[in-house]
């Protein structure tokens, strides 16, 4: 053995190369023209690739694609990995059955939430947890106890994310010929091309949408694939980045752990870290299942109306909220923030999720936003009514109806 | 007055016992469910090489406390021998020095040295006694204190302040968190002296004597000698456990032997009983464990009863065992040079100086046993011959240091370590080699095994700063409950910790009672 094979236990990735390029990335660099890229989990990833607005408009009207390879992906079997991944998460994982997917969270002691992500039921008792953030320490140390494998499979499983009205009749006229048949959160397989394809019915858009997963060796394919429909002019087919993702994702009211709130994990402040009562996400907790991690603490905290809740405001007017402190009356009692806030093109209104003080578990009668804009680099104040919503800003019929509307 | 309901205690040591019959006494049902043939744990007597007794574990009673002996009616003094218990520290040249409670003596001991003892040990008595409040309660809450917790708190800052004094309590404060190797490095010249002082500090420890904490390890040694109940009881350790047994068996308490609890049932976040290996079902309103921490919430409860952090730290308390245990059985008194066979009765220690114990440690650390073993010996024949057939005798040695996970595993080692002990006291006593019947070497594996500790180590846990208290045997699981309603701990890995003491059987009785979950 020559001094030299240690290199081979060492990461590829060059420490010159400050992001990890994704195997779609020769792609990526072609369709993206402005260069804006930004950092997902230490993967090279486009905000923007060409223009923001038409990257939406992909998504809400046509077809966007959009890499979802740096998500974290982890592989839980054994002959545990069930009684394993139900004392992990706040959801009956007994129920979810082989091929189905599902949206999960999960809390540390306390019953603070840790991250949110969802949990692949690939076949019978073999798992993928895809989440948000990075979570191997913890899922490795939720498994004191079980005979269970954790293997993060981040870099070994290429996927793309393809969303919109037209995702179906496109990705049918790509080959993938029975993806009509998949219900919401449905996963199916097939062979295409000698490629394996996994495809599941499910997004981050609260649009119609699949993710499609694949070898990475065979991702440049999937790309290619994917684009000849475009290419043949039947449908307008665009890549899209993390910047029109933020935006349908607000209008869709997912929350984003980590800039919604802080995760569990990351909070320093005792107070900074949020349960999935006051995040809304109650209806997640399932109190009647076997123990899970947070339970006792989730018992406790269900006793009593929660002081604090994440929730969805409409915002009037055309300024944007951004950041803007939330106040019980105008010029009254500070009583929370806006974490994220979008200007929806569709909706043609102000939507933002905002942490908010509950008195008494009841939301504020009148809740005001005092948001600070510029007019030719004039900073200026001014006052909007904020109205919560009780569903989600954007919610079309389509995303759900089976089979899917041939647009 | 309420009815009756059931207790099961999972596990028959003396803790178990002492818990057993305070609720007994109280007028609840309990029954005690003991994996070894007889009750008593670690405090047993056991027969080897056929027709010798000695105590299996612990061989010395340091302190069992004078409020459980009153409370329970427990009387041990026709177990004790006339003479007070003192230490020799064994020299090479046949210089011992004799430590007892208040005085030291020794050829080579300079007189401003046994003035300092006697100032010394004062003084540390003095600290010692000032944590009983802390000792004899269920340690107090930082957090959500309820009234009880401020009064325990209350009570122990009155103690260290006016029971000391400022003086005092500025010294106190001063060496409470540091290692016993600075102290005894300011108090004394002696090296002898110093390596015998350092000896208790680390004993049964995975320390040293420059290992941060000693000072206090060496002060929970001291309490016990406040209990003036220090002895080798005769007859071994199981003649404790059997006036144990008869007190709890008096005080209404079923015992059944011979029966291992393999799971503590949970239904809804409640202990409702036990299943046995049997697969027999005891069922119960709460269950009370004399086990470890580790053993209790990892195995008999199991992680996916519990939250995934909260096992974490289970799974991280320190409690692997540094100790070994070995019985000699002898065909002739051992000719210890420069003391008298009425002085074998005594404790004889192989600490020569404080180097000495630091270097056999520093093995450990590495996985290592010790190549120059700290040495615990008594010969309990001496005082009672009733051990051991006419004319021989029985060494029982507590041998300092070897780490449970040794390197490479014990199998191939045992012989190697058993080697190194039996050097190590042929070096004070030429002809012990000679006079060997058979011997008998318990690692802390053979501990683990035999005693159900995981971990094999004496005290369930080291007695470090970090696990003792509010935080013994960890956050989330102090004051003898445990996460799960209705399981409460009351071993040795509850606070005050180990030693057969009594206090945390009877600390745990205490807060069982005071809990309501007995109606």
């Amino acid at each position: 053995m020559s001094a030299f094979d240690v290199n081979e236990n060492v990461s590829p990735i060059n420490f010159k190369e400050v992001l990890q390029p994704s195997p779609f990335q020769s792609r990526i660099d072609e369709y993206g023209i402005v260069q804006e890229w930004m950092s997902w989990n230490g993967y090279k990833t486009a905000r923007v690739f060409d223009t923001l607005a038409s990257e939406y408009f992909a998504i809400r009207s046509t077809c966007g694609v959009m890499d979802l390879t740096p998500m974290e992906k982890y592989r839980i079997s054994g002959p545990d990995a069930l009684t394993y991944l139900n004392r992990l998460v706040t959801r009956d994982i007994t129920l979810l059955k082989p091929n189905r997917v599902t949206y999960v969270i999960w809390c540390n002691d306390e019953g603070k939430v840790l991250d949110d992500g969802t949990v692949f039921h690939l076949q019978n008792g073999d798992y993928r947890l895809c989440s948000q953030h990075h979570q191997l320490d913890w899922l490795l140390l939720s498994s004191l106890g079980f005979d269970v494998t954790i293997e993060k499979e981040t870099h070994d499983v290429a996927a793309l994310a393809v969303q919109g009205p037209t995702s179906c009749a496109a990705l049918m006229e790509a080959g993938l010929v029975d993806i009509d048949r998949l219900k919401p959160f449905d996963i199916g397989y097939m062979t295409l091309n000698g490629m394996e394809l996994m495809i599941s019915r499910t997004g981050f858009t609260g649009d119609l949408g699949y993710e499609v997963w694949t070898h990475p060796d065979r991702a440049l394919d999937l790309w290619d694939l994917i684009f000849s429909v475009k290419e043949q002019g039947l449908f307008d087919i665009r890549p899209t980045g993390l910047g029109a993702l933020d935006m349908v994702r607000i209008e869709a009211g997912f929350i984003m752990p980590g800039d919604d709130f802080n995760t569990a994990e990351t909070a320093v402040r005792a107070d900074r870290v949020r349960s999935p009562y006051e995040l809304g996400l109650g209806w997640l907790v399932d109190l009647e299942k076997p123990y899970f991690t947070g339970k006792q603490a989730l018992i406790a905290e269900n006793t009593e109306p929660a002081k604090q809740r994440l929730v969805r405001l409409v915002v009037e007017g055309n300024k944007p909220p951004m950041d803007a402190f939330l106040y019980d009356q105008k010029g009254g009692s500070r009583i929370g923030t806006i974490k994220s806030c979008v200007w929806s093109p569709i909706l043609k209104t102000n939507v933002a999720l905002a942490d908010i003080e509950f008195q008494k578990g009841s939301a504020p009668i009148e809740i005001w936003a005092e948001i600070y804009y510029q007019k030719e680099l004039e900073w200026r104040a001014t006052w909007a009514r904020c109205n919560i919503s009780k569903k989600p800003f954007w919610a079309h019929p389509r995303s759900s109806i089976t089979p899917p509307q041939k647009f | 007055m309420t009815k009756p309901v059931s207790v099961v205690l999972v596990g028959g040591g003396h803790n178990g016992l002492i818990c057993a019959t305070y609720l007994a006494k109280s007028g609840y049902d309990v029954q005690i469910l003991e994996a070894r043939e007889s009750v008593g744990g670690g405090a047993s007597s056991i027969k080897f090489g056929g027709d010798y007794t000695v105590s299996g574990l612990a061989h010395i009673l340091y302190g069992l406390n004078t409020k459980v002996c009153k409370d329970l009616g427990l009387d041990i003094s026709a177990l004790k021998s006339s003479e007070p218990l003192n230490t020799i520290s064994l020299q090479l040249d046949g210089n011992h020095i004799t430590l007892g409670l208040e005085a030291v003596l020794g050829e080579m001991i300079s007189s401003k040295d046994q003035q300092a003892y006697r100032t010394f040990k004062r003084e540390f008595r003095g600290y010692a006694e000032a944590l009983e409040p802390l000792m004899m309660n269920t340690p107090p809450r930082l957090k959500d204190m309820d009234r009880k917790d401020k009064f325990t708190l209350a009570k122990l800052g009155w103690s260290l302040r006016f029971g000391l004094g400022a003086k005092s309590m500025r010294e106190f404060l001063r060496v409470g968190g540091i290692n016993i190797y600075d102290v005894l490095n300011e108090v004394f010249d002696n090296s002898a002296l110093k390596g015998a002082v350092s000896f208790d500090a680390v004993l049964g420890q995975h320390m040293g004597p420059r290992t941060p904490n000693t000072v206090l390890t060496y002060l929970q040694r001291l309490w016990g000698e406040c209990q003036d109940t220090q002895m080798i009881p005769k007859g071994g350790m199981g003649k404790i456990s059997e006036i144990l047994e008869k007190a709890a068996i008096d005080a209404g308490v079923k015992i059944r032997t011979g029966v291992k609890v393999k799971k503590i049932c949970v239904a809804h976040g409640h202990s409702d009983g036990v299943v046995l290996e049997s697969g027999e079902h005891v069922e119960a309103s709460i269950v009370v464990s004399n086990a470890d921490a580790k053993t209790t919430l990892l195995d008999l409860v199991g992680a996916p009863q519990l939250d995934a952090m909260f096992c974490n730290r289970v799974n991280s308390i320190r409690q692997n065992g540094d100790v070994a245990k070995l019985h000699f059985a002898l065909n002739d008194l051992p000719n210890f040079k420069g003391l008298s066979p009425q002085e074998l009765q005594h404790r004889l220690i192989v600490a020569p100086d404080m180097r000495y114990v630091e270097h056999a440690f520093n093995h450990s650390k590495y996985g290592e046993f010790s190549q120059h073993p700290v040495l615990e010996i008594i010969i309990p024949t001496i005082g009672d011959s009733a051990s051991a057939p006419e004319g021989h005798h029985i060494m029982s040695v507590s041998a300092s240091f070897a780490p449970y996970d040794l390197k490479g595993g014990w199998s191939d080692s045992r012989r190697a370590f058993l080697n190194r002990v039996i050097e190590t006291i042929d070096q004070y006593a030429p002809n012990f080699s000679s006079s060997i019947v058979t011997s008998d070497l318990l690692t802390p594996l053979d501990i683990e095994e035999q005693y159900n500790i995981a971990g094999g180590h004496w005290h369930h846990g080291e007695l470090s700063i970090d696990q003792s208290f509010m935080m013994r045997p960890v956050h989330g699981s102090a004051q003898y409950q445990t996460p799960i309603k209705g399981l409460y701990l009351c071993g040795a890995a509850t606070h005050p910790g180990g030693g057969i003491t009594g206090m945390p059987g009877h600390n745990a009785a205490q807060r069982i009672l005071s809990s309501g979950d007995l109606g």
